[in-house]
């Protein structure tokens, strides 16, 4: 086991880990932060999407090693100090319907917001087409994206 | 049942249930129980029950029997009630009941949440009401004719005084529970047929919801369970030597699905796994593969089948006829897939067993722990958790064996997750089928004979292959429908509208195909042979006027229809299609639905959008297939989900009804693989017989 620090939700961190160990796990069984999911394991479906320096990461393939000294933010972290206009947007466009995949969804959805304030309706497919939802909410995500735009 | 006298509460034993305070006015119904709770978790129909407390804040909380998985029941149900009771909606909470018998049967599935519960919830909430409204006029000694009830109070009319609920808990606890109760005008409804948001709809965007897959106990071991790969095969041997050196990995045993592997965290017991050597017995099913099982599906329809619709003589109007259209359809076993994967906490201490599950059928959950541990009834206890999707697979309760074979290893509680793999080759699949079918035109090109076979695998539940094949909606005079069950090892279940998956595929796109074939316009045609279907009728037109049906179109893209019955309820959808590169686009989806009263209707849209993103996922992409006795799709790189890039837009229409609310999970998923599937035929001639699409265009 080895110590990793890393600043979490704006806040520093130090774990005991087995380097190779993913973020995902840190974040859910060492810190019981349990709102970013587990689903495919291999970086397939993005249900685990949390921002790693301000950019989208999968964090059930990326080692506890590679993320020392690094900024992590997680669906926890977003709305903190009030919700993100990406959240709000995702309640006013009634956008979940079981809520599993939406964390992944919205942290691709901030990162994107981040770089493109305005994105295209492709801008938005490019950006969050390796999230899946097996709810088949991709209809209103897109519309939340151009509402939190709006908004923002 | 409008308005009327509500004569059910007579019918029923009907109890005041005591909860040891007069802080809260808590309502039960209670029907009497055949014994145990007797849910299977296969049957989505059952006696539904209602519960209801308000408290002396004012706040009023709906407990659910039934459990939430994305269906939106956490506020459907609470408006039903709400309506009723006259209740303010900004003061309604949503709880999730655990399994009591106090609640009858719990299961959700069948799309039926709504449908068999609307009756009841209302007489919860309009019984509660008459209570409150009673003790108001106790309180100020006037009669009972002189009040009524608004957003949480009631109001006396001639005094123009008013007392808010919570004010008359106390008193409204004392009062008898009246037999009768009048039921609103459904034209007087303010919070029924609103766009409600969830109540719940904060905590899945921050993170905050608790799924299954989250739970923690103080102390509690994380585990996975090397299964079984194949059918009917056993573990031989296994070596645990480097498995037991991971850090965090505390025991590792044999159960009856497999090798357990205990940890103190869920990365111990996925690398525990890892390292985990096991000699599997391959064991009778070692060499079943996909193209047998087709082969046998194919050979049972040789067989003599049973009936199970016979209307005129469709053999005779067969051989009468001026043209016969023949076609044999073929569908693959397909799984879930909800994005959370199986998992089940479960604690043996004191000779309790104790399971937190993620579960459409918390009473499946209870005999699956019931017939591992054999405690005493009163000793088993579940308590149900939120889930992330389910779509038919949390019916079942392997998942929960497992977990409580895992659990009599250990004295502390143990989560036992599955990862995506063991999720996906561990399924309880839409079953795959084979159909053939024949149909006989008259000489005016009317069809007279309809004649489907049917062979699926054989589970003991007819009805998950031949459900809605005996459903045939056009008019023609002679049909006959019948099956034959081969038996399979693979196991299988309830998937998102059960056996209307398939059927509806066979039956609307061979109806589309004698429309091609006879030079008719497939909804014109449709609308002449459901010219007695009024509701068929009402969603077909619906969606011709918003499809734009009839429109010319460019050479490059066409239209596709279909329309089907299910779970009470009538979808019709059109999909329009461009050609691509490589096979075609998906581009524009109309759909139809007409559910009788519409509690929420973006709820309702919700249930479309997503019903209708399942059905072309498996339209374009789903198939589950076996190769030497084992499933072969590992995760969603070989199973692939529909992703953002390729999702149509989607326009959903509502058909305005005052009947009573029916189905909505499940109707939107049968008719849209057909829909695609007449597209594709309407655009390049040829008709696909075989699901799914994959690579049958390049
Ligand atoms: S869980 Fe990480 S991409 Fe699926
Ligand atoms: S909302 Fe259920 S998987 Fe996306």
């Amino acid at each position: 086991m080895t110590l990793f620090t890393f600043t979490l939700n704006g806040k520093k961190q130090t774990v005991d880990a087995a380097p190779e160990t993913p973020l995902l796990w840190v974040l859910r069984d060492t810190l019981k932060l349990t709102g970013t999911k587990y689903s495919c394991g291999q970086g397939l479906c993005g249900s685990c999407t949390v921002h790693v320096d301000g950019k989208p990461r999968k964090s059930c393939n990326l080692p506890i090693s590679k993320v020392a000294g690094k900024t992590v933010l997680t669906i926890e972290g977003l709305g903190e100090r009030g919700l993100h206009p990406v959240q709000k947007a995702w309640i006013e466009d009634e956008v979940a319907q079981c809520g599993y995949c939406q964390p992944g969804q919205i942290m691709t959805a901030v990162a994107l917001l981040d770089k493109n304030t305005h994105p295209t309706d492709s801008d938005i497919e490019a950006a969050m087409k390796g999230v899946l939802c097996r709810c088949g909410t991709y209809q209103r995500i897109k519309k939340a994206i151009h509402t939190a735009a709006e908004e923002a | 049942m409008n308005s009327s006298e509500s004569k059910l509460l007579d019918r029923r034993q009907f109890l005041k249930l005591s909860t040891g305070s007069t802080a809260a006015l808590v309502l039960g119904f209670c029907w009497p129980l055949s014994g145990k709770d007797s849910v299977s978790g296969e049957d989505g129909i059952f006696v539904p029950n209602a519960y209801l407390e308000i408290h002396a804040n004012n706040t009023v909380t709906v407990i659910m029997p039934r459990s939430e998985m994305g269906q939106k029941i956490y506020t459907a149900l609470p408006q039903i009630v709400a309506e009723e009771l006259e209740a303010d909606w900004s003061k309604i909470k949503v709880l999730q009941g655990d399994l009591n018998q106090v609640y009858g049967s719990q299961t959700t599935g069948g799309s039926a949440s709504v449908r068999t519960q609307y009756d009841r919830l209302r007489e919860a909430g309009a019984t509660a009401k008459a209570m409150l409204i009673q003790a108001a006029a106790i309180t100020l000694n006037v009669p009972v004719s002189e009040c009524h009830a608004e957003s949480g109070y009631v109001h006396h009319l001639s005094k123009d005084r008013k007392l808010n609920y919570g004010s008359l808990v106390a008193l409204a606890n004392t009062l008898p529970v009246p037999k009768n109760v009048t039921l609103k005008d459904p034209k007087a409804f303010r919070i029924i047929g609103k766009d409600h948001k969830s109540l719940d709809g904060g905590g899945k965007v921050d993170g905050s919801i608790k799924f299954g897959y989250d739970f923690e106990l103080p102390e509690m071991l994380t585990a996975v369970v090397a299964r079984i790969p194949k059918y009917g095969g056993s573990i031989d041997t296994f070596d645990a030597t480097e498995a037991l050196k991971v850090p965090g990995v505390t025991k590792i045993a044999p159960i009856s699905a497999g090798v357990a592997v205990l940890a103190e965290n869920s990365w111990a017991a996925l690398q525990g796994r890892k390292k985990l050597v096991v000699k599997w017995n391959d064991g009778s099913h070692a060499k079943i593969n996909s193209k047998k099982i087709s082969e046998d599906l194919h050979v049972a329809l040789e067989q003599e089948g049973t009936i199970i619709r016979s209307d005129g003589d469709a053999d005779k109007a067969l051989e009468t006829a001026s043209r016969q259209i023949d076609l044999t359809f073929e569908v693959p076993y397909l799984d879930h897939a909800p994005q959370e994967p199986n998992n089940c906490t479960a604690h043996i201490h004191n000779g309790i067993c104790e399971i937190w599950v993620p579960t459409q059928s918390p009473g499946a959950a209870w005999w699956a722990a019931k017939s591992v541990t054999q405690f005493d009834d009163e000793n088993i206890k579940v308590h149900t958790l939120r889930m992330g999707g389910a779509f038919g697979r949390k019916l079942q309760s392997d998942y929960v064996r497992d977990a409580v074979e895992v659990a009599q290893l250990t004295k502390l509680p143990v989560k036992v997750i599955r990862t995506r793999t063991e999720d996906l080759k561990n399924g309880f699949y839409r079953p795959s089928s084979v159909h053939q079918v024949k149909v006989g035109l008259d000489r005016n090109k009317k069809p007279i004979s309809w004649i489907h076979k049917l062979s699926g695998p054989q589970d003991g539940w007819a009805p998950i292959i031949t459900g809605g094949a005996d459903e045939l909606a056009y008019d023609i005079a002679n049909q006959k429908v019948s099956c034959v069950m081969t038996a399979q090892p693979i196991p299988i279940g309830a998937w998102r509208s059960v056996a209307h998956t398939q059927n509806a595929f066979v039956h609307e796109s061979m109806i589309d195909e004698v429309a091609r074939k006879t030079g008719r316009d497939p909804l014109v045609f449709r609308r002449e042979l459901l010219k007695n279907r009024p509701r068929h009728l009402g969603v077909l037109n619906l969606v011709e006027k918003h499809s734009k049906w009839g429109k010319p179109l460019k050479d490059t893209r066409a239209r596709g229809l279909a329309v089907h019955y299910s779970f009470n309820s009538y979808v019709a959808i059109v999909i329009e299609i461009s050609e691509a590169k490589k096979g075609i686009n998906v581009e524009r989806v109309t759909a139809a639905i007409d559910c009788g009263t519409v509690i929420n209707p973006d709820g309702v849209r919700a249930q479309v959008e997503g019903g209708v993103v399942m059905g072309l996922t498996a339209a374009l992409y789903g198939e589950i297939t076996i190769d030497r006795g084992e499933v072969k799709q590992t995760n969603f790189h070989n199973y692939r989900l529909l992703k953002m890039d390729k999702m149509p837009e989607i326009n959903i229409h509502i058909v305005e009804s005052t009947e009573p609310p029916t189905g909505v999970g499940e109707p939107p998923v049968p008719p849209t693989p057909p829909a695609l599937i007449n597209a594709i035929a309407a655009l390049t001639g040829k008709r696909i017989l075989r699901l799914p699409l994959k690579s049958q265009l390049a």
